[in-house]
């Protein structure tokens, strides 16, 4: 397995790609972007049962983004482990290209599921959790969501099948970086506390800090323990994190960094000039 | 036609291991010979129909052939946005099934009417939208649904429907079933509504006029070989339809009529009105009130028609 310092390189280069691709194209969602990379990279490069090479292999885990807002750490991290030729980055957000703002359905090799609005992703990974049981396939299912994501009512519908029907090969992490598109996370809606909250449900809950990747990969690692509780990992964030000046910053929801603001984050996060 | 149902899902559950029936807590012993047969494949998802209408999604992402059945708003216009994104988006071979469609449930009120279902499913790209005429109509559906790549919605009555036909009819996805021969008039029977417009038809033949009737089951894709040939030899068409006069089978042929040249001789679109039918009421006096009746589709008609001299 790639070392923990393997690892935040892996994060930091994804970072880089993420900020290079919201200034090209002019898109929002950095700061939710940067927030679960690590969480994303731990996933990923940790027990995520998936090759590259075969993407559609039915026995696969899968992992979903629930979040979709956050497509540019998707597409980054596809790229990076190996999904399709990261030149194809570049397209990211131009007209007619594969890449759009929200993923769609495999519009590269890689993304299970399309995802933009939110609350859709548990639900999905449960039919799939489902389909695994049925054909007696070994397959895991994981969803990351964001906490704003949580005030979704379709969450917690699927927060209460899973449990009753012992869904234990679901791993659902959520990107807790406080903050959603025009507050705090915890004054608009009551969400804390969060993790007691999915143990009412009968959920395995877990809290970690989501850049601590050691703790990340512990976390996610747990196999299922024959409980039959899904798990979730209530993964405390930085909405920003990685940039001194986007870091718990909201502003970054929506703004778009200039060329300058490029080269500075990538020097903080101890990358080249230019894209990596 | 939800007993045709049950007995027909569990017989091709039975054989297609693909099968996976789930249900928003409704139809009580109904599926209890599937259960007992597959219990693998069949969840009752409480009354949670967003979680239920994504996890069909993810069943059919991952191969599977899942149905959604539950009462008709519950399954289609409360979950509309999991129908568009998660079925519909995906592109995904999801039966979604309402049963009690159109005033079928008349007696518990607006809430569980359904008359708007099909005007706001026949938007979404992918959808094919299926509504057969009586119980005999129901397993063909289901077959040719599962017949389809994509994903399709099934629009049930409740139960009691007259038979309208004497044996088990070929039924094919955007092909409209003949009923009956005639040459002045075209009556296009969308759902349940065939019994009615074969009622039409006995009514208008004591007037004199002589009606083609046929089961439009497929409101999308419309059947646009039998409409061009209804409107270009027929003197009116009318569609009959337990169902808003917005959006449904009626409206879907006029926006087809609209777009393309050639005679176009009267549209009369029976239907239930732009409003909420709050009285306390039977299916048999709400239809009454609608003018879904024989008689009143037949006197809609020849108001048209007598119009036009």
């Amino acid at each position: 397995m790639t070392s923990v310092a393997d690892l935040a390189a892996i994060a930091a280069r994804i970072r880089g790609r993420v900020i290079e691709m919201s200034h090209a194209a002019g898109t929002p969602h950095l700061g939710s972007s940067l927030s679960c990379v690590d969480l994303l990279v731990a996933t990923y490069w940790g027990p995520l049962r998936i090759d590259p090479r075969n993407p559609l292999d039915p026995d696969r885990d899968r992992f979903i983004l629930s979040k979709g807002h956050a497509a540019t750490a998707l597409y980054a991290a596809l790229a990076e482990r190996g999904f399709f030729d990261p030149a194809l980055l570049d397209t990211y957000d131009t007209d007619g290209g594969a890449l759009p703002e929200h993923p769609g359905l495999q519009c590269v090799p890689g993304v299970e599921a399309a995802t933009g609005s939110l609350g859709h992703g548990l639900p999905i990974a449960l039919g799939m959790a489902l389909a695994a049981r049925i054909g007696r396939r070994p397959a895991r299912q994981f969803v990351l969501m964001s906490d704003g994501e949580c005030e979704e009512g379709s969450v917690w519908e699927a927060a209460l099948f899973a449990p009753a029907h012992e869904l234990d090969t679901v791993t659902v992490m959520v990107d807790y970086n406080k903050w959603q598109a025009t507050g705090r996370s915890d004054e608009i809606m009551a969400l804390a506390p969060l993790a007691e909250k999915w143990r009412a449900f009968g959920w395995d809950a877990a809290e970690v800090d989501g850049h601590d990747m050691a703790a990340v990969l512990a976390a996610l690692s747990r196999e299922p323990d024959g409980s039959g509780r899904p798990r979730v990992i209530v993964a405390h964030t930085v909405k920003g994190k990685g940039v001194s000046f986007m870091e718990d910053d909201n502003n970054w929801h929506y703004r778009i960094p200039t060329a300058d603001e490029v080269r500075k984050a990538r020097r903080e996060l101890g990358l080249p000039e230019g894209t990596a | 036609m939800r007993n045709a149902f049950a007995a027909a899902i569990t017989e091709l559950a039975a054989t297609d291991e693909r099968i996976v029936l789930l249900s928003g807590d409704i139809g009580n012993r109904l599926f209890d010979t599937y259960r007992a047969r597959c219990p693998e494949r069949f969840y009752n998802c409480g009354v949670a129909e967003a979680n239920m209408t994504g996890m069909a999604a993810g069943l059919a992402l991952a191969g599977l052939r899942p149905f959604t059945y539950t009462i008709t708003p519950f399954a289609t216009t409360r979950v509309i946005e999991q129908i568009r994104v998660d079925i519909c988006y995906h592109d995904v071979p999801v039966v979604i099934v309402g049963t009690g469609s159109g005033l079928s449930y008349a007696s518990l009120g607006p809430t569980h009417h359904s008359c708007e279902d099909v005007g706001i499913l026949r938007c979404f790209p992918n959808l094919t939208v299926l509504c057969p005429a009586d119980s005999s109509e129901v397993r063909p559906a289901i077959e040719a649904a599962l017949g389809l790549p994509g994903p399709a919605y099934i629009r049930l009555g409740k139960k009691g429907e007259p038979t309208i036909h004497a044996t088990p009819p070929t039924f094919t996805v955007g092909k409209g079933i003949v009923m009956r021969e005639g040459s002045d008039v075209c009556l296009l029977g969308m759902g349940t509504m065939t019994s009615v417009a074969l009622a039409a038809a006995d009514e208008l033949a004591g007037r004199g006029l002589s009606s083609r009737v046929v089961s439009m089951h497929t409101v999308k894709p419309l059947d646009e070989a039998l409409l061009a040939d209804a409107f270009g030899r027929f003197r009116a068409v009318a569609v009959v339809e337990e169902h808003s006069v917005i959006g449904g089978l009626g409206s879907a042929i006029a926006e087809w009529r609209c777009r393309r040249d050639g005679p176009h001789p009267p549209l009369v679109v029976c239907g239930t009105p732009d409003a909420f039918i709050s009285e306390a009421g039977s299916q048999a006096w709400m239809r009454e009130r609608c003018g879904l009746t024989g008689p009143a589709v037949a006197a809609a008609v020849l108001a048209r028609l007598g119009a036009r001299r």
